[in-house]
């Protein structure tokens, strides 16, 4: 009797079961992915470009730092004596611009990448302590934000390079302790709001530490803007990195960047204009995915501002 | 409204504080500021008699006093390079840069404004697909290689417009189009979203309803209710044009501020590299509070706070 009653509620169960399918998360995240062709168009982007810079040597045609006199200059499609094919042309030493483009895919994601990491933790720090504390430490915490966010990103990081000096480990240490002002202020409303909210209170009613509630209960429930606001920063980011080294502030030869392959563009604008072209549609095509995978990202996690922007 | 000033006066008079703070700090952070600009050949006497001459043999504490307490006075010190100080040649690219910046937020404004209404006024249409697709192109490109693609094409093939320089009236309009273009990529994606949301109001329904004209009722009820959030975003944006504009300015030879610090900051001439600074965050933080009082003329319901 009773098994059967066993089995009788284990196949009723089994029967929802089978209604609705349980899924993995990751298989849930992809089927909710696929529904918007806009975060496919930006995964998809975002995919190839650290595939690119994870193997680019793999695949890349040639050698990207492999110079050439005799092919110097040569126009997109350019096929040399060894039947060889210089899809985008070549440059002012004859090296092949894609696979310079492929090489440079590196440094945009790992600017990108570890800047945001840096600037998102500090900030999701600092903006957590100043809402959680509140009072006249958090005016003057905010007030230190309102004075850094008053000169525009790019001239900051354009003066700190200027006087620090260039190069890769330093721009991404001044990309992410540059950065973190706007997400210290994101999080701050987040938690001014959150803080008040009944389940922080009876945090504290079962007698837990400020830390423990500061860190268990209101960090989850504003992670989530932070995540949203990396997503746009990345892009940021990656457009400060090329810039920075278009202007000869950031990374320096022979590492290579689209922003230096720019650089390089502009001295031959008036006949090669192949050098300029390609590099800057990499950088438009990279922030593009990714723009378009945090526009995704933030119709995910935050359904609140869905059709806002 | 006379509280609404003073207590906005306090908040600048602190932010300037910090600011000040953060730029003397940044010349700092390589160390010491005479190794940058001393010539290798010099000897030990003679790097400490400049160290003396500068006075960065005194306290960091007491050369903050000095440097802020000049700085209010508009002395920021000789230009290193140029042996002229620092705020006469500051003064003399301000003029071009806010040129410039007032031509490229007109063209951003212009081509912004009317396509952002257009595609919120049709939405999911195709035109509403293009304009949008061309505004997340529009932010996603980086603004100097726009700036290059219109020399490559304008100047380079067509042989229409300058390239750089500003020697004649011509050559504003490449520098301008580049970054109004960037911001009227960013303009429009606001632009659609706050008429979106307006035209949904009450008002708007009952305006229609009256049977007032369609033009009439897109213009006077919901682009002015609209202004609000475009207003406000055009002022964020407008850090965006001062950043863009040091590099831009830079493609195009502009002689602006954003040209002026990138040259004195390849050469260290950390006088001029200050006072541009200051007057960068100075510049954002009054069209700002310009921005403010805008927003008490749009709307009423707004009060001096």
């Amino acid at each position: 009797m009773i098994t059967d009653a066993q089995n009788g509620h284990q196949s009723e169960t089994g029967a929802v079961a089978d209604m609705v399918p349980r899924r993995s998360l990751p298989r849930r995240l992809l089927a909710i992915l696929l529904k918007s062709p806009v975060g496919v168009a930006g995964s998809i982007i975002v995919s190839v470009i650290v595939l690119l810079a994870f193997f680019g040597p793999l695949v890349s045609p040639h050698d990207p730092t492999g110079r050439n006199i005799r092919a110097r200059f040569e126009p997109p499609g350019f096929v040399d004596n060894n039947g060889k094919i210089y899809r985008l042309g070549t440059d002012q030493l004859g090296r092949d611009v894609f696979s310079r483009i492929i090489a440079g895919s590196r440094v945009s994601v790992l600017v990108g990448v570890i800047s945001v990491l840096i600037a998102g933790t500090l900030g999701v720090v600092y903006g957590l302590i100043s809402g959680f504390v509140g009072g006249f430490i958090d005016s003057v915490m905010m007030r230190i934000v309102d004075g850094l966010l008053a000169i525009p990103f790019i001239i900051l990081v354009i003066a700190i390079s200027g006087v620090v000096g260039a190069g890769l480990s330093t721009l991404i240490l001044i990309l992410g302790f540059t950065g973190w002002t706007t997400y210290a202020r994101v999080i701050r409303g987040e938690v001014l709001k959150v803080r008040e909210m009944e389940y922080v209170i009876a945090a504290y009613a079962l007698g837990q530490s400020r830390l423990k509630v500061m860190f268990l209960h209101i960090l989850p429930n504003v992670v989530h803007s932070a995540i949203v606001l990396a997503a746009v920063q990345v892009g940021v980011t990656i457009l400060a990195e090329s810039s920075l080294s278009f202007l000869g502030l950031g990374v320096k030869p022979p590492t290579v960047t689209w922003g230096l392959m720019l650089s390089d563009g502009r001295q031959y604008i008036n006949s090669a204009w192949w050098m300029t072209a390609y590099p800057g549609i990499a950088i438009t095509i990279t922030v593009l995915g990714v723009v378009f995978l945090g526009d995704w990202l933030r119709d995910f996690l935050d359904p609140n501002v869905r059709g806002r922007a | 409204m006379r509280g609404f000033f003073i207590s906005r006066l306090i908040q600048l008079v602190v932010t300037m504080f910090i600011v000040s703070v953060v730029v003397f700090f940044i010349l700092r952070l390589s160390g010491d500021p005479i190794l940058v600009v001393a010539p290798d050949f010099f000897s030990e006497e003679q790097i400490n008699q400049m160290r003396k001459f500068w006075g960065f043999d005194r306290p960091l504490g007491e050369q903050y006093l000095t440097f802020v307490s000049k700085a209010i006075t508009g002395d920021f010190g000789k230009s290193y390079l140029a042996k002229r100080p620092a705020m006469e040649l500051v003064f003399e690219r301000l003029g071009y840069s806010w040129m410039l910046a007032a031509a490229s937020a007109a063209i951003g404004l212009t081509i912004a404004v009317p396509l952002g209404i257009l595609s919120a006024l049709r939405r999911n249409s195709f035109v509403d697909l293009v304009i949008t697709s061309l505004s997340s192109l529009g932010t996603a490109m980086p603004s100097f290689w726009l700036g290059l693609m219109l020399i490559i094409i304008f100047s380079v093939h067509l042989r229409m417009l300058p390239a750089f320089g500003a020697l004649e009236p011509k050559a504003i309009i490449l520098p301008s189009a580049t970054l109004g273009v960037g911001m009227a990529a960013r303009l429009s994606r606001m632009t659609r979203s706050a008429m979106l949301e307006v035209l949904n109001q009450d008002y708007v329904r009952t305006a229609k309803s009256k049977g007032l004209q369609e033009k009439v009722v897109i213009l006077r009820h919901a682009l002015r209710n609209a202004l609000i959030p475009i207003v406000t975003v055009f002022g964020l944006q407008l850090g965006w044009l001062l950043g863009g504009s040091v590099v831009v300015e830079s493609v195009f030879s502009w002689p602006g501020l954003g040209r002026l610090m990138i040259d004195s900051i390849s050469v260290r001439d950390n006088t001029v590299v200050q006072a541009g600074l200051l007057f960068f965050a100075l510049s954002f933080i009054l069209i700002n509070y310009a921005i403010d009082v805008i927003y008490i003329i749009l709307d009423p319901r707004i009060k001096f706070q």
